[in-house]
């Protein structure tokens, strides 16, 4: 079978799931990818997978990057995905909203949040420290952000938690 | 490893609200299937029944036979549904209900509003924000959202 043998080429984990069907249980690299779907052309075959998806998928990634970062970008998100990404930026947000039904903007947000949530209740920094780490432009916006998005003031956030760790932990 | 079908269990004694709330996930984008029980004990006996998990659990508060914090009570004693959302609801509560809800494990509560557009707005984004914890497995302890006085404005 042609498809096995080319596939049996390269190193990745994969399991044939029917006819003309694989699946690969870790993500491959986009040049191996690419690399694939060139050997596979000289036999007519033409690999249809959900691009979209994987486009998604590299948006997210180098969102959370950059929300890793120390010290995150102070560009626009819109031209760093668009440079990261090498795609104009209308494109990247038509497609992340389709798959993720929500925008790229929420989901920054969500992410942030998530982040801050982290920060207060794992690592119990102040506001202020957490609004100067997330690059936040005031305590107030951070607040603000929080509440909207969660429905919570941080500092009641972070008590009910508490409570519910400490219900927790008695069970236990 | 994504899921490709959102699913919704929905426990609420009032037949009306069970045909609004219907109505509403009909009309989102994202593929899901929803199954409704009429009151407590009828979804306690549905998840022992199930293989297969919900991904979200709409629990109405006040429900004859076995309450809605009852059940969330049985439901989070049970670490086979550590990883299914929660949102509870009801149309009266006080803050203590609230704060009693997230402490004993709902992820999301929401106060029903009188206004039709109001919760249809409130549960399309609890939805597609559920959606982001089912796809990107974000930390489920931190998973709670607060719609006591919150009406989204056009967040999403």
């Amino acid at each position: 079978m042609i498809l096995q043998e080319q596939l049996d080429k390269f190193s990745f984990k994969y399991t044939l799931e029917g006819p003309g069907m694989v699946h690969f249980t870790d993500n491959i690299p986009m040049h191996d990818y690419k690399l694939l779907q060139q050997q596979l052309q000289h036999y007519g075959i033409e690999i249809v997978d959900n691009q979209k998806a994987i486009m998604v998928q590299k948006i997210k990634a180098a969102i959370l990057a950059m929300l890793a970062e120390k010290d995150m970008p102070l560009i626009k998100i819109s031209t760093y995905l668009a440079k990261q990404l090498n795609e104009n930026y209308r494109t990247l947000s038509n497609v992340f909203t389709e798959v993720c039904h929500i925008s790229i903007e929420s989901f920054i947000i969500i992410q942030k949040i998530e982040k801050v949530k982290q920060l207060l209740v794992n690592e119990s920094l102040s506001l202020t420290e957490i609004s100067f780490l997330m690059n936040y432009s005031s305590v107030a916006h951070l607040s603000n952000q929080f509440k909207k998005i969660t429905g919570f003031n941080p500092t009641v956030f972070q008590k009910v938690l508490q409570n519910k760790r400490a219900l927790n932990n008695n069970i236990n | 490893m994504d899921p490709e079908k959102l699913y919704i269990l929905l426990a609420e004694d009032d037949q009306d609200d069970r045909r609004f709330f219907k109505k509403v996930f009909d009309s989102l984008k994202i593929t899901h299937t929803l199954s409704m029980c009429e009151d407590g004990l009828e979804l306690m006996a549905y998840l022992d029944d199930t293989d297969k998990l919900p991904h979200i659990i709409f629990l109405d508060i006040n429900m004859p036979g076995k309450s809605g914090m009852e059940c969330l009570r049985a439901i989070r004693s049970n670490s086979r549904y550590r990883d299914t959302t929660i949102a509870m609801y009801s149309s009266m509560s006080s803050e203590d209900t609230v704060e009693e809800s997230f402490v004993r494990g709902a992820n999301i509560f929401i106060k029903k509003p009188n206004d039709f557009d109001k919760l249809k707005k409130i549960l399309t984004e609890v939805t597609y924000i559920n959606w982001q914890y089912v796809t990107d497995g974000l930390n489920r302890e931190n998973y709670m959202i607060n719609y006591y006085t919150n009406v989204p404005d056009k967040f999403l």
